[in-house]
């Protein structure tokens, strides 16, 4: 295991399949509900990534969201309701993969739990094993080890909560962006501190939030770096609202946009004039 | 202890402007987080450990009935006396009668959150009785008239300059006259003035870390060595516990120990570990005459065997507080009773009421710190949720997140008609915010807005839109 893993106290991913298994080739894209509404080229960036490591990738046109708006406000009937709906958008796919960890690790480790009747619980097992965050998929099962992209510039990267503690993903995005032409990578002090997002928490309690986004804004502006990166729309948007509101001058990407080559776009909350 | 837990959202305002308490938290957030690390990387085994304590305190739990039972057979073989409270003010009532049996003017307490819990001071006080804290951080808030705001650094949220302020007032009528600005002056002082009450109290209180079953000890660790005196200087030593302590052997008790320590503080162990088995012997130099253990449920049996049983298992090490970026922000106080941080989000709602502290569960990002370095694994944002069920299933929550989540479950269960819609959003969106890329106010999203700019869609529309256009 890696040392920063180690003392991260990342759970060991335990379902990586075994050097002889096949390579999963088909491959369903969660999109994400925040990344369909907000910023598509995440998507495009994910779908690019997949392809060129050899996937043929699919985008299941009934998918909305994972439930996670509900299931964190206690609501499990329509939780259920809505995974029920996503085991059928995704049946059949060798892997689903999602550009966030936190929609990722809904599937992968909360759906089991929310079903009683055997036959559901069996099939969202099926899907739990089959669904993976994009950068863990990419390296721990695809054995992805560099990207063929360039970026001008100093990144920082911020570890969203629920691919880090859920689904142990901190090195992987890290060696990408390391094969990054031109990318220069410099820490935060604390980029495993959570960002204040938090789905519905950052409106719900938006002054708590609020310190805890600009204690990360802090943070980040002590690195240097003048472009953020992270593997989640939700962090990105709360740490660039955040940025922006305070003039500062760092640029916002998911990680993804820049591994594919899709860096020299607008980045979040910045006007895109361009055309199309 | 009067809750405010029900004022969360004001107490989190006033905590936010309270310049002394940041200052204060900014400490904490590293300090604590990063010597906990550094223990646990200094033991390799400190994972399996963490198994290991989990398992013992979840047998303890599946057989608890029986372990408090074998532990207040062994007590009362010692010559000790085991009470059963009920609730706080059962266990108010019998430590008081003990006190009057003693004909008691004061009592030196170690500290103690349990006593908290039940308000055995302000109950204390009432029968005329003096309680005295011993513990230097419950000393200090004790003559600010504060509650703690951590579990084992109960004066965590002030500063050097705010306690050598609160000596000066207090002290120098015992002719400490004047302000001290050294930490270790500061310690000095309290310790002079709290050796002579030590020597005048009549009963001594403690809490327990552990109930041993196995040899009916109470297990009792400190770093200031202030229960030591406690418990063996006054005549009576009362053990005030929550039934949940009890643990089946010595053994046991040294795996947990283990890991409190090293996640509480970091240290490889508590400077002091004391266990009390039972009174003074015919022939023992010290020790109390009388010897009372208070074994108290207060609602956590209701727990058993329910989904929610994992909260029993907490050792109070704090880990998960000292590692919460929400308690970082806002401090103990501001989660309105006694037990503040992650684990007291999902306890005070089953000691004092959903319907009272139903805003700690939520205010979460579930960012899984906490179940992250929690020692006995207790799965805390789970049960955080589990709260957040029971609340919606009584309808609990403000109307408008009842309202904005009832609309949105009703589009993500159609999705052809969530389509349209998000088409339709994301078009005004992007045509909108094209000029600036971002909003700086937004209907409907003033909790956004107030503190943050909200990124605008670029043009284009949305993925599934321009999914269908390119492949089609």
């Amino acid at each position: 295991m890696h040392p920063i893993l180690a003392a991260a106290n990342v759970p060991i991913v335990s379902k990586l399949p075994s050097a002889s298994s096949p390579r999963p080739r088909r491959v369903a894209l969660f999109v994400t509900c925040l990344v369909d509404l907000f910023r598509p080229a995440i998507g495009f960036a994910a779908v690019k990534l997949l392809e060129e490591a050899g996937c043929t990738v699919e985008v299941p046109p009934l998918q909305v969201c994972c439930g996670q708006p509900a299931y964190n406000s206690g609501d499990r009937a329509t939780t259920r309701a809505i995974a029920a709906q996503v085991i059928d958008a995704f049946e059949g796919y060798d892997a689903v993969v999602a550009p966030s960890g936190s929609c990722g690790g809904m599937l992968s480790h909360h759906y089991p739990g929310l079903f009683d009747d055997p036959a559901t619980k069996a099939r969202a097992e099926n899907l739990a094993n089959r669904s993976y965050e994009l950068m863990s998929f990419l390296v721990d099962v695809l054995g992805v080890t560099k990207v063929a992209a360039h970026y001008d510039g100093a990144v920082t990267y911020h570890d969203s909560c629920s691919g880090l503690r859920e689904l142990g993903v901190k090195d992987q995005p890290r060696r990408l962006l390391r094969s990054v032409d031109g990318l220069k990578l410099s820490e935060m002090k604390s980029p495993e501190v959570c960002c204040g997002f938090g789905g519905t928490f950052c409106v719900k309690y938006p002054e708590i939030s609020n310190a805890m986004v600009s204690e990360k804004s802090a943070d980040i502006a002590t690195t240097g770096a003048d472009t953020l990166l992270a593997g989640d729309l939700g962090c990105l948007m709360n740490m660039a609202g955040k940025l922006q509101r305070e003039g500062s001058a760092v640029r916002v990407r998911h990680v993804a946009e820049v591994l594919a080559g899709m860096g020299d776009r607008a980045a979040i909350g910045e006007p895109d004039l361009g055309k199309r | 202890m009067e809750s405010t837990a029900h004022d969360f959202k004001d107490n989190v305002d006033a905590a936010l402007a309270d310049a002394n308490l940041q200052d204060s938290l900014a400490k904490l957030k590293v300090g604590f987080s990063e010597r906990r690390r550094q223990a646990a990387e200094r033991m390799p085994e400190f994972e399996a450990l963490r198994d290991r304590a989990r398992d013992i305190k979840n047998h303890a739990l599946a057989n608890l009935d029986f372990y408090l039972e074998e532990f207040e057979r062994k007590v009362t073989a010692l010559g000790g006396h085991v009470h059963w409270a009920p609730t706080a003010e059962d266990a108010r009532r019998i430590i008081g009668e003990l006190c009057q049996s003693m004909g008691a003017r004061t009592v030196a307490k170690s500290k103690s959150m349990v006593a908290e819990e039940i308000a055995l001071n302000e109950h204390l006080e009432a029968l005329g009785i003096a309680p005295i804290e011993t513990d230097l951080g419950e000393y200090i808030i004790q003559l600010r008239h504060e509650p703690p705001s951590h579990i084992i650094a109960p004066a965590v949220h002030l500063t050097k300059d705010q306690v050598a302020d609160t000596f000066l007032e207090h002290h120098s009528k015992l002719g400490f006259t004047k302000r001290l600005t050294e930490r270790n002056d500061l310690v000095a002082e309290a310790r002079y003035v709290l050796r002579q009450k030590f020597l005048d109290a009549d009963v001594g209180l403690t809490g327990a870390n552990f109930l041993v079953a196995e040899t009916g000890s109470s297990l009792l660790v400190t770093n200031e060595g202030n229960a030591d005196l406690s418990n063996t200087l006054p005549r009576m030593h009362i053990v005030l516990a929550s039934i949940e302590k009890v643990i089946p052997t010595l053994e046991d008790a040294a795996v947990l120990l283990r890991v409190l320590a090293r996640s509480a503080t970091g240290q490889e162990s508590s400077a002091y570990t004391t266990l009390n088995t039972g009174p003074k012997r015919a022939g023992d130099l010290d020790g109390p005459e009388h010897y009372h253990v208070v074994i108290l449920d207060n609602g956590r049996s209701a727990v058993l065997g329910t989904e929610m049983q994992d909260m029993l298992r907490c050792i109070r090490c704090g880990a998960c507080m000292n590692h919460c970026p929400v308690y970082g922000a806002i401090g103990g106080h501001a989660y309105g009773w006694v037990y503040p941080g992650p684990i007291g989000a999902v306890l005070t709602p089953q000691l004092i009421g959903v319907e009272e502290a139903g805003n700690l569960p939520n205010a979460s990002t579930f960012c899984g710190r906490c179940e992250a370095v929690c020692p006995v694994r207790i799965p805390l944002p789970n049960l955080m949720r589990h709260w957040r069920e029971r609340e919606f299933e009584r309808h609990l929550q403000p109307r408008g997140v009842r309202q904005g989540l009832a609309l949105w479950s009703f589009l993500a269960r159609r999705p052809r008609l969530y389509r349209r819609l998000t088409a339709l959003a994301n078009r005004l969106l992007a045509l909108f915010g094209r000029a600036q890329g971002r909003y700086q106010t937004l209907p409907l999203a003033g909790g956004w807005t107030r503190f943050r700019d909200f990124p605008a869609p670029p043009p284009g529309g949305t993925f599934h839109a321009q999914w269908r256009g390119r492949r089609s």
